[in-house]
């Protein structure tokens, strides 16, 4: 068994009276897509935030690799090598395609000291721009502000710049929302290929997608894991048949 | 946008260059007194503009580095410029360091009114206590010597264009700050401070660097200010003080170096024909800002772009 990149365990964060994140132990292997899945207010999004560093845990531990980044700020995160998509499209709306993915490449290189050189004339930066648009399908789209891009772009977009910050660890949280099925294809495509070298941590209601993809398949209930295991395993599962897909939804697996 | 401002640019920097040959003392002496107005606007513009942070204190800097060069030259000879400018730069940049660090940790309207506590402090500092004259101030008897042949500051003529050189620099400086890798961090935490620190931006380093070099700018222009006047009081680090010089970035067009420049001349000459007009100048300035900020939201700087805007309609940037 291959060391986990990114492990929990007994994770939970609570907002008032309310359990968003219970318990939750689970841990991302390398080279693997790891789908989590759930209905609406799950947990999802919040546990994707914890592992970001967004928000604190209230209990619990991250570990990633042999460090314990519990307590770390989320920019700490993002520079260990961790990236992040959000749900809901947060990118520089009135800064082009390009500088969105320019300033995501730029932080991975200490700039707090270059007051100097223009940052255009950083070549690597521009090519890992440039690189991380294309990749996602937006590289004739560069110049556009990212506000006048349509929905579908956007969150292709937001894809990139967590590209850009060349990240061995992805969190996706609902990548595919929102997305046209030629640009659905084309990601799910993506993230074949990308997880050969990168640790993901995909959350989707894409089942479609998520069983084209999840190498292994965490579901979510009211913030607890339910059931954790390979997708066919889980597909067979009779408790998540009865608490979350449903007799219709089975009937499509 | 910026190319397209430099043919302006150089007009303004031609007339700033010319205007000493048809001015008389009055005017050359406004002039000096707005482009020193000009160098604090425009370090107020770095972190109201271009880094989100809308600061209210801003006048404490200014103030700090003219108390203190007020006090480190009150013997009867020049003092040195060379002495006293880095002594008084480094007095804002520790107080700009010392508030930034604590203010950096709230943001919005708490932010706003911390630096506004701030500032408020410094000059109470300096009204209340007999360091340096309380609330009447205290003269400097000569202006600076900056020891460089043929320039002597106590001349008007020579000490606008002193100023009119480090305006120019503090313009040069900023415009590269601003192009530079660190400069554009400032402005994607101005743009989305959340996304900056999802993708490994130390956002809190980067702020307070914004306020030190702005604090510091501001230190140069109070020090100019303290040289000119030969005289310095609390009122310099007053509230007014400080809101004034966020109306003229408001006028302006904050989030562009000429627009801080513009602020700052409009501001000035407006208050000098409004108050040839009635002693309630602050009434109709008052009324011709709410104006400007209904029909100019981008500033005076916003009708150059209105221009650009119905020659050749294009997808707008973020202006820079
Ligand atoms: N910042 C917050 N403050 C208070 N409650 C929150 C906060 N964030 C999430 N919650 C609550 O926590 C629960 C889990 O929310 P979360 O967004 O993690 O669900 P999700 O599984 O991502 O759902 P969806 O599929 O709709 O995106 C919900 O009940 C939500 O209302
Ligand atoms: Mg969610």
């Amino acid at each position: 068994m291959t060391e986990p990149v990114l492990a929990t365990t007994t994770l939970g964060r609570r907002f008032g009276g309310l359990v968003a994140v219970d318990d939750v132990s689970l841990s991302l292997a390398p080279r693997t897509v790891h789908a989590v899945i759930g209905p609406n207010g799950a947990g999802k999004s919040t546990l994707v935030n914890l592992l970001s560093g967004d928000l604190r845990p209230s209990t619990g531990t991250i570990h990633l690799g042999a460090l314990d980044i519990t307590h770390w700020p989320s920019h700490r995160i993002a520079q260990h090598g961790v990236a992040r998509s959000f749900q809901h499209t947060n990118v520089f709306a009135a800064f082009s395609a390009f500088e969105n993915c320019r300033l995501a490449a730029q932080s991975r290189h200490k700039s707090f000291g270059r007051w100097v050189k223009p940052a255009e004339r950083y070549g690597d930066w521009n090519a890992a721009a440039d690189a991380a648009l294309k990749i996602v399908g937006l590289a004739s789209r560069g110049g556009i502000p990212a506000a006048a891009l349509s929905h579908g772009e956007r969150r292709s977009l937001e894809i990139a710049m967590a590209l850009a910050t060349q990240p061995s660890v992805l969190l996706l949280d609902e990548p595919l929302a929102g997305m046209g099925p030629e640009e659905s294809a084309h990601i799910v495509a993506l993230l074949k290929r990308l997880a050969a070298d990168h640790a993901i941590l995909l959350v989707e209601h894409d089942m479609d997608a998520v069983f084209a993809l999840a190498d292994r398949l965490t579901v979510m209930v009211n913030g607890r894991i339910l059931a954790s295991g390979a997708p066919d395993a889980i597909r067979a599962n009779a408790d998540v048949q009865r608490a979350y897909l449903g007799t219709e939804a089975v009937s499509t697996l | 946008m910026k190319r397209s401002l430099l043919p302006w640019l150089v007009v303004a920097t031609v007339l700033l260059l010319l205007f000493p040959m048809a001015a008389e003392k009055f005017y050359l002496q406004l002039v000096t007194k707005i482009m020193i107005l000009a160098i604090f606007a425009l370090s107020l513009d770095l972190l109201v503009g271009y880094t989100g942070l809308v600061s209210l204190g801003h006048a404490a800097y200014f103030g700090i580095a003219a108390y203190t060069y007020a006090l480190a030259s009150q013997a009867a000879d020049p003092a040195n410029v060379w002495l006293t400018l880095p002594l008084a730069l480094a007095a804002s940049a520790a107080a700009a360091l010392l508030v930034g660090a604590l203010v950096l940790r709230t943001s919005g309207v708490y932010f706003i009114m911390v630096t506004l506590a701030f500032a408020q402090m410094a000059y109470y500092f300096f009204h209340d206590t007999r360091i340096a004259g309380g609330s009447d101030g205290i003269y400097i008897n000569t202006r600076p010597d900056a020891h460089l042949p043929g320039l002597d500051l106590a001349d008007d003529l020579h000490f606008y264009y002193f100023v009119l050189a480090l305006l120019a620099i503090v313009f040069a400086l900023l415009a590269v700050v601003l192009r530079s890798p660190f400069g554009r961090a400032l402005q994607g935490i101005k743009a989305n401070e959340h996304r900056m620190r999802a993708l490994g931006y130390a956002t809190l380093h980067y702020k307070l660097a914004a306020f030190v070099l702005a604090g510091t700018i501001a230190g140069l222009a109070g020090y100019l200010a303290a040289a000119k006047e030969g005289f310095v009081n609390p009122e310099m680090m007053a509230w007014h003080q400080s809101g004034a010089v966020l109306m003229m970035l408001i006028l302006g067009g904050m989030g562009t170096l000429f627009g801080a420049v513009l602020g700052a001349f409009s501001y000035v000459l407006l208050q000098e024909w409004f108050s040839t007009l009635t002693k309630h100048w602050q009434l109709l300035m008052g009324g011709f800002i709410v104006a400007a900020v209904l029909l100019l939201p981008h500033g005076l700087i916003g009708l150059h772009r209105l221009r650009i805007k119905s020659r050749a309609p294009r997808p707008e940037g973020d202006g820079d």
